[in-house]
C-alpha cells in the first residue's frame, strides 16, 4: 500500500511530463504552404526544417493566401471558390469551414485579432468575420460610383480599425472604418486611375499604394491624412520603351519595403524600380530576368530576392540593394511560385510547383540547404506575418 | 443578328475542318497544354477556370461564342487589357485544341 502510492505518483507524473514534451510548443517558428493542386496544406517547421502535418479538405487553393491570429495559432486560409477555412497549426486541424462568397483573392485580420475581411471578385466585395466563429459581421458590395459591381483587390487592415482595399472595374480605394464592426463607416476615393490589380500598406502603416494596369504609376493614399486624397507617385516609371505582355500579374502584398527604400516590380517591363520610401520618388531601376512576380526583402532589408511570371518562373534573382546590382541568379526548378523568408531572415523557402517541392536556401551562400516534398506548392506563409500591420 | 449567327457558324465550320486536317496534338504534348492552361492561364482566370481576374472560360460562357475569335484572343491576346498574346508559345492547332476543349469542358490535369 504504501509502495504503492509513490508509484501512482510517479506514473501519473511521468504521464503529465510526457504530455508536456510531447504537446507544448511555441507556433512562433511554424509556418503554412498551400498544396494548389490538392486542396491541402501543410505545416511546417524552419528550426528542424521538416513538415509537421498535411491538413486536407480546403477546396479550390488555386491562388490562396494566409491571414494568421494574433497569438499565431490560427492560420485563416481564403481559397479561390471562396471558402474560408481557420487551420489550428497545434491540434493539425481545421478548426472552423464556411464558404462565405463565390471567388476570393486575399484577405487581413484587424489588429485585436477580432475581425477576419476577405475580399471578392465575383461577386465584388468584401465580408468580414468573427475570427473565433466565423460568423458573418459585415457585408461590402463593392458598387463603384459607376453603379456596377466591382473585383476587390489589395485588401489590408490599417491602423485605426480601418480596412482599405481597392475596386479594379472602378477604379477606387475604399477605406471601411470598422470602429462598430457591423455599421462600417466607408470613406470612397473615386478616380484613383484605371485597373488597380493590387494594393499593399508600407511597413509602417502609413501609406496605401495600389498598383495600375490600365495606366502608369501608382496610386498612393497617406493613411494618417485621408482628405490629402490619392496621389499618384512613380508615374514616369513605365512611360520608357514597350510594354512587354504580362503572363502573371505582380503581387504586391511582397513589395519590399526595407526601412528608407522599396523595391517594386515594374508591371509590363523586365526591371524592378527602387523608390525613396518618403517621397515616393525613384532612384533607381534595374534590369532583370523577366517580369517581377513577387518581391521579398530579406529580414534586415539588406538583399531582394525575386520570382517571375511565366516563361521565366524557373529563375530566382537576388538584388543586393546597396551596390543595386544583382549578386546572384539561381535556377532551383520549374514553376517558383513564392518565396518566403524565416522571421530573422537566416532562411528562405522557395516553392517549386512543377516540381512538386519546397527547396530551403541559405542567403549568405546561396547553397541550397533543404527539401521537403509538397504537391503543387504555391504559397509559404510562416507566422512570423501575425505581427506585421496589414497582413 | 440572324446573318451574324449564319457566318459565324460558317466560319466555325471552315475553322472545324481546318482543324480536322492538321494532324492531332500527341498525348504528351495534350498533357503539357492542360497542364499550362490550369497552371499559368489559371492564374487569371482561375485553376477551375471559373475566373479570376479574367473572366470564366467553362463551356457555359464559350460554347456560344465563335471558335475563330477565342482562338485568336489566345493568340493574340487583347490589347489594352490584361489578356496577353499566346503566339510564341502556342501554335494555331494548339489553341485550337484548347478553345475546343474549353468549349467542351476542360479536362483535369495528370
Ligand atoms: C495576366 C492575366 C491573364 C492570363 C495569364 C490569361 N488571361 Fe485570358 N483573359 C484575361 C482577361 C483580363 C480577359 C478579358 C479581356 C477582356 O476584357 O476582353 C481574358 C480573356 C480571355 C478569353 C476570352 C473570353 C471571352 O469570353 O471572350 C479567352 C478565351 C482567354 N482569355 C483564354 C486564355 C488562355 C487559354 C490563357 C492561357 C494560355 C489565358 N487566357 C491567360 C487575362 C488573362
Amino acid at each position: 500500500m504504501r509502495a504503492r502510492i509513490p508509484a501512482l505518483l510517479l506514473l501519473a507524473l511521468g504521464v503529465l511530463v510526457g504530455c508536456a514534451n510531447t504537446n507544448l510548443r511555441g507556433t512562433g517558428d511554424l509556418g503554412v504552404v498551400i498544396e494548389r493542386a490538392t486542396g491541402s496544406v501543410q505545416i511546417l517547421d524552419t528550426t528542424h526544417r521538416t513538415s509537421l502535418a498535411k491538413v486536407d479538405g480546403l477546396g479550390d487553393l488555386s491562388h490562396a493566401s494566409i491571414s494568421y491570429s494574433r497569438d499565431a495559432r490560427y492560420a485563416y486560409v481564403f481559397g479561390r471558390d471562396g471558402g474560408l477555412t481557420k487551420v489550428d497549426l497545434l491540434t493539425q486541424r481545421i478548426d472552423r469551414r464556411i464558404i462565405q462568397g463565390g471567388n476570393s483573392i486575399g484577405g487581413a485580420i484587424s489588429a485585436d485579432g477580432k475581425l477576419v475581411a476577405v475580399a471578392n471578385y465575383e461577386p465584388g466585395g468584401v465580408k468580414v468575420f468573427d475570427a473565433d466563429t466565423l460568423s458573418l459581421v459585415a457585408d461590402i458590395p463593392a458598387i463603384g460610383s459607376d453603379g456596377k459591381h466591382s473585383k476587390v483587390v489589395g485588401l489590408v487592415d490599417a491602423p485605426g480599425h480601418r480596412f482599405v482595399f481597392s475596386l479594379y472595374d472602378a477604379g477606387e480605394i475604399w477605406v471601411a472604418d470598422m470602429r462598430d464592426p457591423s455599421q462600417p463607416v466607408l470613406r470612397k476615393l473615386t478616380g484613383i486611375g484605371k485597373e488597380p490589380y493590387d494594393g499593399m500598406i508600407t511597413s509602417d502603416g502609413r501609406h496605401y499604394a495600389a498598383g495600375l494596369f490600365g495606366e502608369d504609376g501608382v496610386a498612393l493614399l497617406d493613411l494618417w491624412d485621408l482628405d490629402a486624397g490619392v496621389r499618384r507617385a512613380l508615374v514616369e516609371f513605365g512611360r520608357h520603351g514597350e510594354k512587354l505582355p504580362v503572363y502573371k500579374m505582380p503581387h504586391l502584398e511582397g513589395w519590399a519595403t526595407t526601412g528608407s527604400q522599396i523595391v517594386l516590380p515594374a508591371v509590363g517591363k523586365h526591371e524592378v524600380i527602387i523608390a525613396d520610401q518618403n517621397s515616393w520618388k525613384e532612384v533607381a531601376r534595374i534590369p532583370v530576368a523577366g517580369q517581377v512576380v513577387f518581391a521579398v526583402a530579406r529580414p534586415g532589408g539588406r538583399e531582394v530576392w525575386l520570382n517571375f511570371a511565366f516563361p521565366h518562373n524557373d529563375t530566382v534573382q537576388v538584388v543586393d540593394l546597396p551596390s543595386r546590382r544583382i549578386v546572384q541568379t539561381l535556377t532551383p526548378g520549374k514553376g517558383v511560385l513564392h518565396l518566403e523568408f524565416s522571421p530573422r531572415g537566416e532562411q528562405v523557402w522557395l516553392s517549386l510547383r512543377d516540381e512538386n517541392r519546397i527547396d530551403i536556401y541559405d542567403p549568405d551562400s546561396f547553397a541550397r540547404i533543404g527539401t521537403l516534398p509538397a504537391e503543387s506548392p504555391s504559397g509559404i506563409f510562416f507566422t512570423v506575418r501575425a505581427h506585421r500591420i496589414g497582413l | 443578328m440572324r446573318i451574324l449567327t449564319t457566318a459565324g457558324m460558317v466560319i466555325g465550320m471552315a475553322f472545324s475542318s481546318a482543324f480536322a486536317d492538321s494532324p492531332p496534338l500527341d498525348p504528351q504534348r495534350q498533357n503539357e497544354l492542360v497542364r499550362l492552361v490550369r497552371q499559368d492561364c489559371g492564374s487569371c482566370h482561375g485553376m477551375e477556370l471559373r475566373g479570376g481576374l479574367g473572366p470564366a472560360l467553362t463551356p457555359q460562357i464559350l460554347k456560344d461564342k465563335p471558335a475563330t475569335t477565342l482562338v485568336s484572343t489566345i493568340l493574340h491576346g487583347r490589347p489594352g487589357t490584361p489578356m496577353p498574346p499566346w503566339k510564341n508559345f502556342l501554335s494555331e492547332s494548339e489553341a485550337d485544341w484548347i478553345v475546343d476543349n474549353l468549349q467542351k469542358g476542360f479536362p483535369d490535369a495528370r
